[in-house]
């Protein structure tokens, strides 16, 4: 099946799901109401967009300088950089360093770079045990699905459905108390910590002028991988720099505003290098794997370039209309969401992931809560406007054509609505039936009657 | 040429057309330009008193909300005695810290097995201990964090993997916001900084079933701070 009818019929399915949707606006109900105060806490808030904005201009448009001042800074304390150009050469990267180290078990923290280059099954391949710490990352993970999420990757399940699942896959005992069963995480991934070989992150920021990468969490799970393990590697999208250290002061309270709804989150850490002579724990060695992986195509594309400014702070997404009824599974990438609809068929190929540019309504309500000002609707529009320069489709040229002659031409217009207006009831018989002249627009909407008079000739008799 | 080339190669080339600058969307007015260079965010984020008290009050505040046990005490006696009380109502059996100007002060008086982080340790013992004790290099009134780094705060996993994180702060290390922290951070360590920094804000928390809170998750279920 191909991506845009798998994105039909799944959506055409889930958006019928009452079910989903009223878990949806349950977990996000909650989630407004704190950002919003969060958002009023700010002495202005518009004022922050702005320069969260301009910095990340800033920064995604000196990428080279920023990314070689990053790289001389965290390897010239000891941490090797690997570059990866795509997919596969960033697996080859981790597959290596595993496989140099004899390593047997890895423990991750939640990473969307990894998701994107599909690196638990290129780890599980070469029979490496795989464990995702972040709970919601483990949940989907035991469930062998992808993140529903960027923020909030188990947001779509209950808490029942969390219990059946644990009690199949950890052996639990029978509980859906949401603290009992964080507690039964808990447990299980402690031993895995202390025994992994390696521990996996991803990164928020990568600060150029002092060679560091920011993580963002609240479960501790992130701290703990860059403690414990002898090996550490962390996957970065290129994207991620930051020209300075204090521009965190901004981006960290921003994120953890429009993502969680909180001032900041419990633990944002800071990492420069492995364990230093005369420190007393951390990784011996650690790896940071820069990821390309078609963001050079997005960045090539001045239009749409400040799309690589986004923080995946999952915003976007909450207050979309389309991602609150199809859901994030229904998108079949790794970023879901308007942000996943402007990036992925820049990531992926604009043919076969246009229509997710045009599944949208175009409310506008991405680019308003955008905290870096991404211009995410217009993206939308240009990305279908590229598509049909790209390839243009005959049927649509020819009908354009067609009512541009008739719509130009007052007889025969009027000619053309008389017609419509004696075979509207015929039309009316048919609705929705297979025989349906014009069945793909009305199988999901009624076709609107037309006003039995035109306007010219009510015009006309008013006289 | 390699894949560092490579990538560089094509980011220069990319860059080769310029981009609007944000906020214009689409309309072609630009809105006023901020230096990011020189503008502060202290202007646009949450607003913080001037005063010590006011900080301190505001610190308290946020704690609460945190769910972080914030005490406020007058002396090290002082602070002796609460973290006495700790143990107590605690049962700690086995505590891990490391040495400093605070934790030697006031740590001897728990009479309990200690581990130190300060040097080699073994995690599995850290594991095993009841609550982990360290020190700081701020705590921040405008969201009520901790500031630690490995250095400061006895490496990576000890303010992280026992249950229970106390930290022992001076009140002269209240900062008002985070601004202030990263311009503290850079005069203490400029050109050589901990390998690891963080900012700590309440005890380990997550939101993955059903977006309902719990403490806890991975790190400490408790954040103890003993201000004195
Ligand atoms: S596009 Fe903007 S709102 Fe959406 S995830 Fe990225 S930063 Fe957040």
């Amino acid at each position: 099946m191909s991506f845009v009818s798998q994105f039909k019929t799944a959506a055409s399915v889930m958006s019928k799901d009452l079910r989903h949707r009223k878990i949806i606006r349950t977990a996000l109900s909650n989630y407004e109401i704190v950002r919003d105060k969060r958002k009023a806490s700010f002495q202005d808030w518009q004022g922050a967009r702005q320069l969260a904005a301009e910095t990340k201009w800033e920064a995604v448009n000196h990428l080279d300088k920023y990314l070689e001042e990053f790289v001389a800074k965290i390897e010239a304390r000891g941490t090797k950089v690997h570059w990866a150009s795509n997919a596969a050469q960033a697996r080859e990267i981790v597959l290596q360093i595993v496989a140099d180290k004899k390593a047997k078990s890895v423990i991750k923290s939640k990473a969307m770079t990894s998701e994107e280059i599909h690196l638990n099954d290129a780890l599980e391949a070469v029979g490496l045990r795989v464990v995702e710490s972040d709970l919601g990352e483990l949940i989907v993970q035991l469930r062998k699905e992808a993140p529903y999420h960027i923020v909030f990757p188990s947001m779509h399940l209950t808490r029942d459905e969390i219990n059946v699942l644990f009690q199949s896959e950890l052996g639990s005992a029978n509980t859906n108390d949401p603290e009992e069963l964080t507690m039964i995480a808990r447990r299980a991934l402690r031993s895995k910590y202390l025994t992994a070989d390696i521990g996996i992150t991803g990164a928020n920021f990568a600060i150029a002028e002092t060679g560091m990468i920011s993580i963002t969490e609240n479960e501790g799970n992130a701290r703990l991988t860059a403690a414990l393990p002898k090996t550490m590697i962390s996957l970065i999208g290129i994207e991620k720099i930051l020209p300075q250290l204090s521009d965190l002061a901004l981006f960290l309270p921003m994120l953890a505003t429009m993502g969680t709804g909180q001032a900041l989150t419990c633990y944002n850490t800071m990492y420069s290098g492995p364990r230093q002579p005369g420190e007393s724990d951390g990784p011996e060695e650690w790896h940071v794997v820069l990821l390309d992986n078609h963001r050079t195509e997005l960045l090539a594309d001045a239009e749409q370039r400040d799309a690589l400014s986004c923080i995946r702070c999952g915003a976007c997404l909450n207050v979309c209309p389309i991602f609150r009824n199809v859901g994030g599974h229904t998108y079949g990438t790794t970023y879901s969401g308007p942000i996943g609809s402007v990036i992925t068929p820049h990531l992926r190929g604009l043919q076969d992931w246009k229509h997710l540019s045009g599944a949208s309504s175009l409310c506008g309500a991405c680019t308003e809560t955008c905290p870096v000002k991404i211009d995410l609707h217009h993206h939308l529009l240009q990305n279908r406007r590229n598509a049909v320069k790209q390839k243009p489709s005959f049927g649509e040229k020819i009908a354009f054509k067609l009512f541009a002659f008739g719509a130009s031409r007052p007889t025969l217009w009027k000619f053309g609505m008389e017609l419509g207006r004696l075979f509207q009831p015929l039309q009316t018989l048919l609705h929705r039936t297979p025989l349906d002249p014009v069945k793909p627009w009305t199988q999901s909407r009624e076709l609107p009657p037309l006003a039995e008079e035109s306007f010219k000739d009510w015009w006309r008799n008013r006289k | 040429m390699s894949e560092r080339e490579k990538i560089l190669g094509r980011i220069r080339e990319a860059l080769k057309v310029e981009a609007h600058r944000p906020g214009a969307h689409g309309d072609g007015k630009r809105p006023a330009v901020f230096d990011p260079k020189i503008s502060s965010p202290r202007k646009w984020l949450p607003l913080v008193g001037d005063s010590v008290d006011e900080q301190l009050a505001l610190f308290a505040k946020n704690s609460v909300e945190l769910k972080t046990d914030f005490q406020l005490l007058n002396s090290a006696d002082e602070a002796r005695s609460a973290i006495v009380a700790l143990r107590d109502r605690e049962n700690w059996k086995r505590i891990a810290l490391h040495s400093g100007e605070l934790t030697n002060v006031i740590c001897p008086s728990l009479n309990l097995p200690l581990l130190r982080t300060d040097k080699n340790y073994d995690v599995t013992e850290l594991e095993k201990c009841d609550a982990g004790i360290s020190e700081c290099d701020a705590f921040i009134a405008q969201t009520g964090s901790v500031l630690v780094t490995n250095r400061s705060a006895g490496g990576r996993a000890l303010s992280v993997l026992p249950p229970h994180h106390v930290v022992l702060a001076r009140r002269d290390q209240l900062v008002a916001d985070l601004p202030a922290a990263f311009e503290l951070l850079k005069k203490k360590y400029g050109a050589n900084y901990p390998s690891m920094i963080s900012f700590i804000t309440g005890p380990s928390r997550t939101g993955d079933i059903e977006r309902i809170l719990v403490l806890g998750a991975h790190g400490p279920k408790q954040l103890t701070v003993i201000c004195f």
